[in-house]
């Protein structure tokens, strides 16, 4: 019986073994291949393989365009992640607290821009910005806030800001409904002690409700970091692969695709997939490192 | 209706609290500021729905109509803009592609995750733990990461335009394991299992008859959430597919807007054709998905 037992547990083995397999192949296996590659120069196709250690490593310092990928990468992340998290969670507190009708409503609308597909809003977008046919321009000129159309795509500010504010309108709705989720394991308790001892509403979300929801930002915040460095498909559609104007919307990605899959650069490439990762990595610990180190001060 | 429900809640505060005297101002004060609080959200909830209505009304205009004035009704020039459209992309030919690629990583992903949790969730073999771990862990890691060692080995098996490479990886899905393992945990007892084991049943028919009917809900939820991120997927066809036949509707979306550079009412029809099914999917499934999306998301 006991021995049955034993050759029983072993079929969990089986079970899970299709999934492992399948991760050393398409995801393992690549990466290390990748890894190999960024010591190469190497077009991906010809015999003409030349191994030339960590010249590419090296060529990501002194390349202007990289150095540039990576700060358009981050503001146009924070550019929308702030305001996202700022928004988010006044929605949830609000949407929370009061007895208000529809809030399903309200929480489904929010969140469907998440759902659709993010090339088809960065044309979407970039059509709404349109210098001469974007209905944004035609509304700000009916209500006389401007008098020529602004040529939003050719302005290195504001094709940042566009990106930033699609992914800002794509995500807010998730981050508020995490958010809901977050607020509503909070003891009730807390609020009516809080209530007891004369705070406010605003003294009891700045004591209770930021504190207690910390995990739930902090959640949020790597989720949303891992994403944000890994942005392609907005920018992508905005500027037709092109990263206009100036490479100002060209993020890490965009890049690694350009440089790898368009200029045939692989070894290039990978080396900048790798960038890539080692950034995420180390901001993504370092997130975790700050708001641990803040929450052992209680 | 709202007015209602501002009395129905008074009614309750003086319930509880009846010795309160300076009740009116209170009252009115409630009111404006719950009216403050339904524009705002309204305001929102508009911001959110305008750029689909924008898109659904330009669909239907004429581009020197587009150019020139802001429509807010309908046009008459949707049937040309959808005939131009189709000159330049087969779109419903993309749109039965990314059905395809979708529905086919939604089974693979949906059966294999459901093994994998179960694998995990009832089995106590040696290294459980370290595994479930490492695999929470390759959730952390970019795609982007390995892109050019896959597209070298879809190209070495020769699979550059087979739909293979892109349904097979979807059996490696963490999100998927860690949600269905915490469904199958509370949802599967040790005493079920035995039971079919001593009634004479092998491991994969009490997986298949007796424990996937019985997490299915858990399945159902995560493969809508996988249909929607792969229909959307963009960059990994984008690499792997040559043959314009088999591009995926975002591919030829991207394409058209390409070629129409000016044609603003047949890129809009494109991009129509591209959103209005998970608009429609939305509508049905909008409880589940919202529900889905918080179990998952508490955990973290």
């Amino acid at each position: 019986m006991a021995k049955a037992r034993i050759n029983k547990e072993k079929y969990g083995l089986l079970f899970i073994a299709p999934f492992f397999i399948t991760f050393l192949i398409f995801q393992l296996y690549p990466m290390i291949y990748s890894f190999y590659v960024s010591f190469l120069k190497w077009d991906g196709m010809s015999k003409k393989v030349k191994f030339v250690g960590i010249a590419n490593y090296a060529r990501l310092f002194s390349d202007q365009i990289f150095i540039k990928t990576i700060a358009n990468t981050w503001i146009m992340w924070l550019g929308g992640v702030i305001p996202q998290m700022i928004l988010a969670l006044t929605l949830a507190v609000f949407l929370n607290e009061a007895r208000l009708k529809g809030k399903d409503i309200f929480r489904a609308v929010y969140f469907f821009p998440n759902l659709v597909t993010a090339t088809s809003i960065g044309i979407l977008f970039a059509f709404l910005f349109d210098w001469q046919a974007g209905s944004v321009n035609k509304i700000l000129m009916n209500i006389h806030l401007i008098k020529e159309p602004i040529n939003f795509l050719m302005s290195e500010n504001y094709s940042r800001s566009i990106v930033s504010l699609t992914s800002f309108w794509m995500w807010f709705g998730y981050s508020m409904i995490i958010f809901m989720a977050g607020i509503k394991n909070i003891p009730e308790e807390l609020y009516e002690a809080a209530t007891v001892d004369g705070a406010t509403k605003t003294q009891a979300f700045f004591s209770i409700t930021i504190p207690l929801l910390r995990p739930t930002i902090l959640f949020s915040f790597i989720t949303s970091l891992i994403g944000g460095m890994q942005s392609f498909d907005i920018p992508y559609a905005l500027s037709r692969g092109a990263g206009d104007p100036n490479n100002a919307t060209m993020t890490m990605v965009m890049y690694l695709y350009r440089t790898a899959f368009v200029n045939n650069n692989y070894g290039y490439g990978a080396a900048v997939g790798y960038a890539l990762f080692l950034i995420i990595l180390v901001f993504a610990l370092i997130s975790f490192k700050f708001i641990n180190r803040n929450a052992d001060y209680e | 209706m709202k007015s209602n429900n501002v009395l129905k809640e008074n009614e309750k505060i003086t319930a509880i609290k009846p010795i309160k005297s300076t009740k009116v101002p209170k009252q009115l004060g409630s009111i404006i500021k719950k009216t403050l609080l339904y524009i705002a959200l309204t305001a929102l909830a508009i911001l959110c729905f305008l750029p689909f209505f924008i898109m659904i009304i330009n669909a239907t205009h004429t581009n020197g109509e587009i150019a020139t004035t802001l429509s807010l009704t309908p046009g008459s020039a949707l049937m040309v803009n959808y005939k131009r459209l189709l000159e330049s992309q087969p779109i419903w030919n993309g749109l039965l592609n990314s059905l395809i690629i979708a529905s086919s990583v939604t089974v693979v992903s949906g059966y294999a995750s459901a093994l994998t949790a179960y694998g995990f969730s009832k089995f106590k073999f040696k290294g459980n733990s370290i595994l479930f771990w490492i695999l929470l862990g390759t959730m952390m890691i970019p795609t982007q990461l390995g892109m050019i060692g896959l597209f070298q080995l879809v190209k070495t098996f020769k699979l550059l335009d087979s739909y293979l490479p892109l349904i097979i990886p979807a059996i490696a899905s963490p999100a998927s394991v860690f949600f269905i393992k915490g469904y199958t945990d509370g949802a599967i007892s040790e005493s079920l299992i035995e039971a079919a084991r001593i009634d004479g049943c092998n491991e994969f028919k009490i997986f298949n008859r007796i424990v996937l009917p019985l997490i299915f809900p858990s399945v159902a939820t995560m493969s809508i959430f996988t249909f929607i991120s792969t229909w959307n997927n963009f960059l990994i066809p984008l690499i792997l597919l040559f043959d314009p036949k088999k591009f995926t509707l975002p591919i030829m979306v991207m394409l058209a807007r390409g070629t129409y550079q000016t044609e603003y009412g047949a890129v809009f029809a494109g991009v129509a054709i591209s959103i209005i099914p998970i608009m429609i999917a939305f509508i049905f499934l909008s409880k589940k998905i919202v529900g889905g999306l918080t179990v998952g998301g508490v955990k973290g």
